[in-house]
C-alpha cells in the first residue's frame, strides 16, 4: 500500500462485540490498520474487515469496552499491520502486539515486515531432513523431530506439555553442529504463571539471551491473539531468512487462538461450521504453521513447536484435528500414562512425526533406526491389544508369545518412555534401550527389521552370550 | 475495447465490481490497481461479485477492474511437463527465478508455456497443403521430454482445409505452423492453444475401463485394483497415510502423464515431489520421473480462492495428454479443502448453505469432476485411445466417513481406498482396510492378470481376500474366548491372515525393495503364502498341532514375512529356495 497518510473519522455507527461500523469513509483500504482513540484519550489498535463505498468494518483488537459512538477517533494509518523486526529483540520481552514491556529501549528497525507475511514458494522450499536431537526417547526414537519442522504438542488441561516444551528447547541440538537455537515464545492468551514459568526457565538456563518472548495473556483482550503468532512468525522470519539463525518458535496455546477466532467470527455472523468455529479455520491455521521450514539459498530456519489443549481430551475436536491435518505430525500426551507417573506421558502411537524418514539413518542418527522403530510401534501396539484381550479372557489364556508382549509393553513404558526433567539421552543410548526391551520377545517376531541390525545390535548377538 | 468498472465492496477474496458492461459468468475480471485475477461467480444487474485468486489486502473501494471477457483457461502446448504452476497455472520455478523471492509476490503474471523455446517440430502426414482436418487430428509431434511425445493436434474448435504448413524445423509456440481455412475463415494452428478449464474437452467415445493401472502397491493392485480411466478416493483421518498413498502412485503407477494437485495441502509435500523426481528412476521407462510429471500446488496458505480453480486446471491438463493417447494418472490432495474452497466462496456469497454448510451444488461440482476421468477413443486420427484416472483424497473431519464430502464422492467413484487410523496408529502402513474398502474393477481387471501374468490370479487373489474375512470373523470370537481356546483350523487362519498381513499387505513406501513390487512378484508372494497354507492345513486335519507347526518352521514364515523387503523384483528365484525350506520342514512334520 503506497499510501502513508491517514484519515480520521468521528462517525461510529454500530458498535458488536469487537467490530466497529463506520460510516461516510472514504478511501479505506481493505486489511487496513486503524487506531481507534477514546474519549478518554486510550489508544487501541484494529484493522479493517471489509469495506465498501463510505462504510468500514473494523475489528479492534483490544476490544471495545468502553468506546462510545460519539467522541471516538477513529483513524485510518494508510498501511497494513506492521512490525519494526531487528536482531536486538532477542532477549527482549514484548507484549501480544510486539511492543517493548520489559522497560527496555524501543527497538529501532532494521526492517518493517507485514505481520500476515506472503506464501513461501513450494518451488523455494528445500525439504527438512537434519535430525535435531532433543534427548527424549519417545521422540527422537520413534517421532523424530527435523529442522523447519512444525510438529505440535497436543496436550489436555493440567499435563505437563509446558515442561516437555521446556526440556525440548534446553536440550535440542543438531550433533555436530555448536550453533544452538534462537528461541521465539509466543504465549497467546495463557495464565500468568504458565507464562511465568518460561520466562524463568528462560533466564535460569541463560537461554534468555536468544530468546524473543511475546505475551498475550488469559486477561489481556482476546482479539490480540489472532495477531500474537504473527507478529512472532515475523520475527522469526526475519531471523531465519534475513539473519541466517536457526529458530525454534514456541506458540502456546492455539486453543486460545481458535476461540478468539471464533468469537469475531460469531460477531461477524458468518455461517458456522463445527462445533461454532469458522470453516475458513483450516486456512488461518495454515496461514501460521505453513511459516515454518527450510527454504533454498538461505541458511537459517524455522521450526515450529505450536501447543494446543485438547477440549476435553478429544482429539476429534476441530482445533486439534485441523492442527493435525496442517501440521508435520504431533506429539500427543496422555492423561491415563499421567495419571501413572510417566513423564513425558507421550502416547506414541497417536504420536506422528511425518518428516522422520529423512532426518534418520546412517550417517544421520543409526542405520537400525528406522527398523527399530518400526518394530518397537509394531510390537507396543500389539501389546496394547493383547492388554485389552487379557482384562476379557484373562491372561493365562494367552499364548507363552503374548505374555512376552505384555511384559514389552510394561519395559516400553518404565525404561524407554519414562526419563528425567534433566535427563538428556543420545540417540545412541534411546535405541539401545530399544533394543534391550525388544530382546524381551522372541526374536522370530521381529519382522520389521532386517536381519544385518538383528546380528549387529541385538543383545543376544552383541554380548556374544546366546539365552 | 477496453471494459472497465470499479470496485466498490471489498470482504475477503470477494470483490464486488460495478458497471462492468455486461460481465460474463467464470469471465475473468482483473482487479485494482495492481490487476489482480479474479473470475465472476455471481451477476446481479450491473453488478458484478468477483472471486479474487490473489490477496485482496490493500485493495480500495473505486479502484477499476477490468473485464477480459475470456473464461479462466490453461494453455495447452509443449513445455508443461516438469512443471509446478500455482492454482491458476502461473509457473512458479520461473516465478522464483523472475522475483528472486522465496515467497509468492501478488500480482505476478507470467506464461504456463514458456513463449522463449523452441521446440523441434516434426509434421505428420496429415499437414499438407490441401489436406482436411479437424479437431484432434495429429498434424505433428515435438519431443516434449524422452517420455513423451507431444502430439501437436488441431483444436477442438477448428476445422478446415490447410491453406500453408511449415515443414519440420525448430518453433516457439507462438510461431503459426499451419493456417486452416474453412467457409472463406482462414485461422492460424499454433502449437499452443488454450481451452476454458470448467469445460471438459470432447472425445469420441467412452469405453470401459479394462486394463489395471499397475501401482506397485500390493493391496491395492491385488485386493482393490484400479483400473486405466477409473475413479478412487482415497479418504482418512490426518496421518492415516493419503498424500504416501498419492505420492506411491504418482511415482509407480504405469501411466505415461502423471499430474499431481497439492490442493490445500503443506509446501514441504510439493517440495518432496520437486526434490525427489528428477532423481527416481520411473520403473517402466527408466526415466527420471519428473519427465512425466505435472505439479499443480495450490498450498493450504495460499490464496484459498484459487484452491477450487487448482482442480479444474489439473484435469483440464490431464484431459489434454489424453487427447494425444497417453494413460494420464491424476491425483488431487485433497478433494475436500476444494469442497472447503467452495464452501467459502458460497458462504461469501450468502448463499443458503445445505449440510455442514457446503453449498447445495457440492454433489453435482463432485459428480461433474470424477466424470471428466475415462477410457476413451480419442477425437481425430489416427485412431488412438487415451484415460484419466482420477485419484482424489479425501479429509474427513474427525475422521468421520459419513460427513458430506466422504459421502457424497463415494457416489461418484468406483474403487475406495479406506484409511483406517487404528491401522495407522500400528504403524501397519498402507493403513487401507481390507475389510471395508472395494473396488469395482476387479472383474474387469481380472483377464489381464490373467493373460499378462499368472492364469491363477484371480483364485489366488480371492483366496487371500477370503482368509482375511475370515480373520476378521474369527477376531470377535477370540475377543470373547481367547485365541487359545479356538480349533486347531481355525488358528492356522489366523496364523495365514497374521502372514498376509505382516508380509503381503504391510508394505513401507520408503524401503527401496518394499516400495515397488512388481505384479510377477507379487503373485510369487501370494502363491509361497497360499502353498503354506495348504499344507499346513492338511497337517492340521492329520493331528498335528498349530503351535508345532509354527516351532518348526517358525524361521521360515519370518523369512516369508520379510520377503517382501528381503526380496527384489528380479530375483524371484530366491523363492524358489525358500518355498523348498518351507515344504521340506513341513514334510518333517507328516512323518
Ligand atoms: N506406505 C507407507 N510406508 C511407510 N510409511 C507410511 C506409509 N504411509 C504412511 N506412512 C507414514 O504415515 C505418515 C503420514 O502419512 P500421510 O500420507 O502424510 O498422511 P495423510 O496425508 O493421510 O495425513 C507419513 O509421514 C509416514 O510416516
Ligand atoms: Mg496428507
Amino acid at each position: 500500500m503506497a499510501a502513508q497518510y491517514f484519515r480520521e473519522y468521528e462517525t461510529i455507527r454500530e458498535i458488536r462485540g469487537p467490530l466497529l461500523l463506520i460510516e461516510k469513509v472514504s478511501d479505506v483500504a481493505f486489511d487496513e490498520i486503524v487506531e481507534v482513540e477514546t474519549a478518554s484519550g486510550d489508544k487501541r489498535l484494529g484493522r479493517v474487515l471489509e469495506v465498501g463505498m463510505g462504510y468500514a468494518v473494523v475489528q479492534v483488537f483490544e476490544g471495545t469496552t468502553g468506546i462510545t459512538p460519539r467522541g471516538t477517533k477513529v483513524r485510518f494509518m494508510g498501511k497494513t499491520m506492521e512490525i519494526p523486526v531487528s536482531e536486538a529483540m532477542l532477549g527482549r520481552i514484548f507484549d501480544g502486539l510486539g511492543r517493548p514491556i520489559d522497560g527496555g529501549p524501543n527497538i529501532i528497525a532494521e526492517e518493517r515486515r507485514d505481520v500476515n507475511g506472503l506464501p513461501i514458494n513450494p518451488a523455494a522450499r528445500a525439504y527438512p531432513e537434519d535430525f535435531i536431537q532433543t534427548g527424549v526417547s519417545a521422540i527422537d526414537g520413534m517421532n523424530t523431530l527435523v529442522r523447519g519442522q512444525k510438529l505440535p504438542l497436543f496436550s489436555g488441561g493440567g499435563l505437563p506439555h509446558n515442561m516437555l516444551a521446556a526440556q525440548i528447547a534446553r536440550q535440542a541440538t543438531v550433533r555436530g553442529e555448536g550453533e544452538e537455537f534462537a528461541v521465539v515464545f509466543a504465549a497467546i492468551g495463557i495464565k500468568y504463571d504458565e507464562a511465568l514459568f518460561f520466562r524463568k526457565f528462560f533466564e535460569e538456563t541463560g537461554a534468555i539471551k536468544r530468546a524473543a518472548i511475546f505475551l498475550n495473556l488469559a486477561d489481556e483482550p482476546a482479539m490480540i491473539r489472532l495477531i500474537t503468532p504473527r507478529v512472532a512468525l515475523t520475527l522469526a522470519e526475519y531471523l531465519a531468512f534475513e539473519r541466517d539463525m536457526h529458530v525454534l518458535v514456541i506458540l502456546s496455546d492455539l486453543t486460545n487462538y481458535c476461540e478468539a477466532l471464533r468469537e469475531i467470527s460469531s460477531a461477524r455472523e458468518e455461517v458456522p461450521g463445527r462445533q461454532g468455529y469458522p470453516g475458513y479455520m483450516y486456512s488461518d491455521l495454515a496461514s501460521i504453521y505453513e511459516r515454518a521450514g527450510r527454504v533454498t539459498g538461505k541458511k537459517g530456519t524455522i521450526t515450529q513447536m505450536p501447543i494446543l489443549t485438547m477440549p476435553a481430551d478429544d482429539i476429534t475436536h476441530p482445533i486439534p484435528d485441523l492442527t493435525g491435518y496442517i501440521t508435520e505430525g504431533q506429539i500427543v500426551l496422555d492423561r491415563g500414562l499421567y495419571n501413572r507417573g510417566i513423564y513425558p506421558p507421550i502416547n506414541v502411537l497417536m504420536s506422528l512425526s511425518r518428516l522422520m524418514k529423512e532426518g534418520i539413518g546412517p550417517g544421520k542418527t543409526r542405520d537400525d533406526h528406522g527398523d527399530v522403530s518400526n518394530q518397537l510401534y509394531a510390537a507396543y501396539s500389539r501389546a496394547q491389544e493383547l492388554r485389552n484381550l487379557a482384562v476379557i479372557v484373562g491372561e493365562e489364556s494367552l499364548s507363552e508369545t503374548d505374555r512376552k508382549y505384555l511384559r514389552f509393553a510394561d519395559a516400553f513404558e518404565r525404561k524407554f518412555l519414562s526419563q528425567g526433567f534433566y535427563e538428556n539421552r543420545s540417540i545412541e543410548e534411546t535405541l539401545d534401550i530399544g533394543w534391550d526391551i525388544l530382546s524381551i520377545l522372541p526374536e522370530s517376531e521381529l519382522t520389521n527389521i532386517k536381519d544385518e541390525y538383528i546380528k549387529k545390535y541385538h543383545p543376544k548377538y552383541k554380548s556374544g552370550s546366546s539365552k | 475495447m477496453e471494459r472497465k468498472g470499479r470496485v466498490t465492496r471489498i470482504s475477503g477474496s470477494l470483490v464486488v465490481v460495478d458497471d462492468l458492461p455486461s460481465p460474463q459468468m467464470y469471465e475473468v475480471v482483473e482487479v485494482g490497481e495492481q490487476r489482480l485475477i479474479g473470475e465472476v461467480v455471481r451477476i446481479e444487474g450491473n453488478r458484478a461479485y468477483v472471486q479474487v485468486y490473489e490477496s485482496t489486502s490493500g485493495i480500495r473501494p473505486g479502484e477499476p477492474a477490468y473485464g477480459t471477457g475470456d473464461p479462466l483457461s490453461v494453455e495447452l502446448g509443449p513445455g508443461l511437463v516438469g512443471q509446478i504452476f500455482d492454482g491458476i497455472q502461473r509457473p512458479l520455478t520461473r516465478i522464483l527465478d523472475v522475483t528472486k523471492s522465496v515467497f509468492v509476490v501478488r500480482g505476478v503474471k507470467l506464461e504456463a508455456v514458456p513463449r522463449d523455446v523452441k521446440y523441434t517440430f516434426k509434421p505428420s502426414e496429415k499437414l499438407k497443403k490441401g489436406e482436411k482436418v479437424g479437431p484432434g487430428d495429429v498434424i505433428g509431434v515435438v519431443e516434449e521430454t524422452p517420455l513423451i511425445k507431444h502430439q501437436i493436434m488441431v483444436p477442438p474448435n477448428v476445422r478446415g482445409r490447410v491453406v500453408d504448413a511449415v515443414g519440420e524445423g525448430d518453433y516457439t509456440v507462438d510461431d503459426p505452423i499451419a493456417f486452416v481455412e474453412f467457409e472463406g475463415d482462414k485461422k492460424a494452428v499454433k502449437m499452443m492453444h488454450r481451452w476454458p478449464v470448467r469445460r471438459s474437452r470432447p472425445f469420441r467415445e467412452k469405453l470401459e475401463p479394462q486394463l489395471p493401472l499397475i501401482t506397485g502397491m500390493r493391496i491395492i493392485d491385488t485386493l482393490f485394483p484400479m483400473a486405466k480411466g477409473g475413479t478412487g478416493a482415497i479418504p482418512g483421518a490426518f496421518g492415516t497415510g493419503k498424500t504416501v498413498t498419492l505420492h506411491s502412485l504418482a511415482m509407480w503407477s504405469d501411466a505415461r502423464v502423471v499430474i499431481y494437485i497439492g490442493c490445500g495441502e503443506r509446501g514441504n509435500e510439493m517440495t518432496e515431489v520437486l526434490e525427489k523426481f528428477p532423481t527416481y528412476k520411473d520403473p517402466w521407462t527408466g526415466r527420471p520421473m519428473m519427465e512425466r510429471t505435472i505439479l499443480i500446488a495450490n498450498t493450504s496458505n495460499m490464496p484459498v480462492s484459487a484452491r477450487e480453480a487448482s482442480i479444474y486446471v489439473g484435469i483440464t491438463i490431464a484431459e489434454y495428454y489424453r487427447d494425444m493417447g497417453y494413460d494420464v494418472l491424476l491425483v488431487a490432495d485433497s478433494t475436500s479443502r476444494w469442497a472447503e474452497a467452495l464452501r467459502e466462496i458460497s458462504g461469501r456469497l450468502e448463499e443458503m448453505p445445505a449440510e455442514e454448510g457446503y453449498p447445495s451444488y457440492l454433489q453435482s461440482r463432485l459428480a461433474e469432476f470424477y466424470e471428466r476421468a475415462g477410457r476413451v477413443v480419442v477425437e481425430g486420427s489416427p485412431e488412438r485411445i487415451g484415460s484419466v484416472t482420477v485419484v482424489g483424497a479425501v479429509s474427513p473431519p474427525g475422521g468421520d466417513f459419513t460427513e458430506p464430502v466422504t459421502t457424497h464422492t463415494r457416489r461418484y467413484i468406483r474403487v475406495f481406498w479406506a484409511l483406517d487410523a487404528s491401522l495407522a496408529y500400528s504403524r501397519h502402513y498402507p493403513a487401507i482396510n481390507w475389510i471395508t474398502s472395494y473396488s469395482a474393477y476387479v472383474d474387469l481387471v481380472s483377464s489381464w492378470w490373467a493373460e499378462n501374468v499368472d492364469k491363477e490370479w484371480r483364485s489366488l487373489r480371492d483366496e487371500i481376500h477370503n482368509i482375511l474375512l475370515r480373520e476378521n470373523e474369527l477376531k470377535e470370537i477370540v475377543r470373547l474366548i481367547g485365541a487359545e481356546n479356538l480349533s486347531e483350523p481355525d488358528k492356522l487362519t489366523l496364523e495365514v491372515a497374521r502372514i498376509i498381513r505382516e508380509g503381503f499387505l504391510k508394505q513401507n513406501a520408503y524401503d527401496r525393495i518394499d516400495a515397488f513390487t512388481s505384479p510377477q512378484k507379487q503373485v510369487r508372494m501370494m502363491k509361497i503364502i497360499l502353498r503354506f497354507n495348504t499344507i499346513a492345513r492338511k497337517l492340521v486335519e492329520s493331528g498335528v498341532t498349530v503351535k508345532a507347526i509354527r516351532e518348526t518352521v517358525d524361521d521360515v514364515l519370518t523369512d516369508i514375512i520379510k520377503s517382501r523387503f528381503t526380496i527384489s523384483n528380479d530375483d524371484l528365484s530366491k523363492f524358489d529356495e525358500l518355498e523348498s525350506r518351507l515344504v521340506e520342514k513341513l514334510e518333517s512334520l507328516a512323518k
